[in-house]
């Protein structure tokens, strides 16, 4: 299996990076993998997508749709990919823990 | 992994795929070993695969580009200790030009990209459209998308976005197309780049745009939205050529007149009657007669919606949902359509619900008056046969 080593820490993910044990998440697993995706700080509107997402994913055992993060965040989806520039599947599911999304993408 | 004397992997139930007289792609991945090391493992899986009869890449895959949020499908292979060339072998969708056409410059640029950064293998082209760039690794898809863009190609869609739309060949080379395919193929893809690059529906959409009925994109089956040339007024004739088909040993009245699906046309051995307004523009007499027969010259197309593969209602071919879009048209309606359909699909769509299934799940007439269009006859092959019609309540009618 991968791992993730960042700042002495390693995670395991799978090849994409995805933590592979959702409930091992923390705020810091979210600062550690935000360089992988491209974000050097995460900023206060980052934290209101990754708890947003997270918080549905504890709830509902799936990712939201995308329309209904921006509706929730208020971020259009252009803003979501400023703050996320790998988007909200790859980018703000992997710092929010979740596992990774399937289907056909 | 068990290699022949020459290096190469032992593969003796593929060998068997290089004899006969189609084209083998086996010969084809064999030649790309030249170029790369990928391929070698790619037969070496491949041929376990037939061995075992079962599949050897892992489930999903998600990798991309920055910025957006589609265009490149991830792959592993799930034993990469064996094939540790193909333990990334990701495919990037690049957007076609409109009807395939290339010339050998762009062919050349693209496959230098290609033999840089990836396996050298190819597929021309995806069902959808793309020219598939199959197989390279995680750590080359920016550098390969860099140099793409560079050269003037962009990708093209995958996951819940706008995939890439696609067309027939229509003006360039066609003398049957009732509207300029390619142009409307092109300008679409250029319109929606934002739907296309950044997944924001609730499931896939695709567009495909055919320049008469005979549909050789496929679009009534492959497209969520299918836009099919058509035209108003009548067939063009000439009667000379007619005349020349019949003396040429073509027996009319068997091989057109009496094939016509609604029984419009007439040959008296003479001249060739056809009652224009019984015709239902379905192709096969001109199809027949193609230097005799033209479509009209009021031309347009009909739009269609809903077209899909069976999961999870069922396999749909699109229907009727505006009869007849005149040509210089059609372009300024589909944008004025999809702003509604979108619109209802996000507000009501279910997640991975395609247009189609939204459309059974909340009915037609649910549908039409969302996205504010009337019904009309064109929409249905028949009326319903069951008597459970709902009605809506008016202000100041009976309950
Ligand atoms: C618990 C209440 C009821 C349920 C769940 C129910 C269910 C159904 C169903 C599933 C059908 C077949 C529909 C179709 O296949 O298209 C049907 C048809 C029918 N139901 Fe009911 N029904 C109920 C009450 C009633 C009552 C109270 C009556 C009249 C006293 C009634 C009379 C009929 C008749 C006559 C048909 C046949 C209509 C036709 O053949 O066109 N139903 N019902
Ligand atoms: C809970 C009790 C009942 C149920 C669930 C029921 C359900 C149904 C269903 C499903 C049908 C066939 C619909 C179709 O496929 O076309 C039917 C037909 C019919 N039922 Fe009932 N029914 C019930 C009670 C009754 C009663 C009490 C009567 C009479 C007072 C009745 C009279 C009829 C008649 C006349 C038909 C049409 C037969 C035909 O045209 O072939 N049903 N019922
Ligand atoms: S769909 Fe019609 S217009 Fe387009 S290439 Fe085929 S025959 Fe020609
Ligand atoms: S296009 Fe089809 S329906 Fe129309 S006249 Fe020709 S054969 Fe008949």
């Amino acid at each position: 299996m991968p791992t993730f080593e960042v700042h002495g820490k390693c995670y395991a993910v799978d090849e994409d990076g995805f933590l592979e044990e959702p409930t091992l998440w923390n705020e810091d697993v979210a600062k550690d993998f935000a360089e992988s995706e491209a974000i050097a700080d995460l900023s206060p509107d980052h934290w209101k997508v990754i708890n947003y997402i997270r918080n549905y994913y504890l709830q509902f055992g799936i990712a939201p749709m995308i329309r209904k993060v921006c509706k929730e965040t208020g971020f259009k989806l252009n803003e979501i990919y400023k703050l996320f520039p790998s988007g909200p599947a790859k980018g703000a599911c992997k710092l929010a823990g979740l596992p990774k999304p399937t289907g056909c993408v | 992994m068990a290699d022949g004397s020459n290096g190469k992997p032992k593969t003796e139930l593929l060998d068997q795929l290089e004899k006969g007289p189609w084209p083998s792609f086996v010969k084809e991945i064999k030649s790309a070993c030249e170029t790369s090391d990928a391929p070698k493992d790619l037969l070496g899986q491949l041929e376990l695969s037939y061995k075992e009869k079962k599949g050897h890449w892992k489930h999903g895959g998600l990798v991309g580009v920055l910025g957006y949020g589609g265009g490149v499908i991830g792959r592993y292979s799930d034993i990469p200790e064996q094939f540790p060339k193909v333990a990334h072998f990701h495919t990037m969708r690049i957007n076609h030009p409109a009807g395939w056409f290339y010339t050998s410059d762009a062919l050349r640029t693209i496959c230098d990209i290609w033999e840089r950064h990836g396996s050298g293998l190819t597929n021309m082209h995806g069902s959808t459209g793309d020219i598939i760039l199959l197989g390279t690794t995680t750590d080359q898809l920016e550098p390969t998308f860099q140099e793409l863009a560079n050269a003037g190609f962009d990708l093209g869609g995958s996951g819940s976005d706008l995939r890439t739309p696609s067309c027939c060949v229509g003006q360039a080379r066609c003398e049957w197309a009732c509207y300029d395919t390619m142009k409307l193929c092109y300008d679409l893809t250029m319109n929606y780049q934002d739907e296309l690059h950044r997944p924001a529906f609730a499931y896939k959409f695709k567009i495909k745009m055919a320049g008469c009925p005979n549909d050789c994109v496929a679009s009534i089956a492959r497209a969520d939205c299918s836009v099919i040339g058509t035209w108003k007024d009548d067939i063009q004739v000439d009667e000379g050529e007619v005349a020349k088909y019949a003396a040429g040993g073509l027996d009319i009245q068997k091989e057109v007149c009496s094939l016509c699906p609604s029984k419009c046309m007439e040959w008296d051995g003479k001249k060739l009657a056809i009652e224009n307004h019984e015709c239902v523009r379905c192709m096969h007499c001109i199809n027949v007669m193609p230097k005799a027969l033209r479509p009209g010259k009021e031309r347009g197309a009909v739009v269609l919606l809903g077209a899909k593969a069976p999961i999870m209602q069922g396999a749909l071919l699109s229907s009727v949902l505006i009869p007849f879009v005149p040509a210089d048209e059609i372009e300024e309606t589909l944008k004025e359509l999809f702003t509604r359909i979108w619109e209802f699909w996000d507000e009501y769509g279910r997640s991975r619900e395609r247009v189609g299934e939204l459309i059974q799940r909340v009915g037609m007439s649910a549908f039409l008056e969302g996205i504010g269009l009337d019904p009309a006859p064109e929409m249905v092959s028949a009326p319903r046969d069951n008597p459970y019609i709902y009605f809506q309540n008016v202000e100041g009618g009976d309950k």
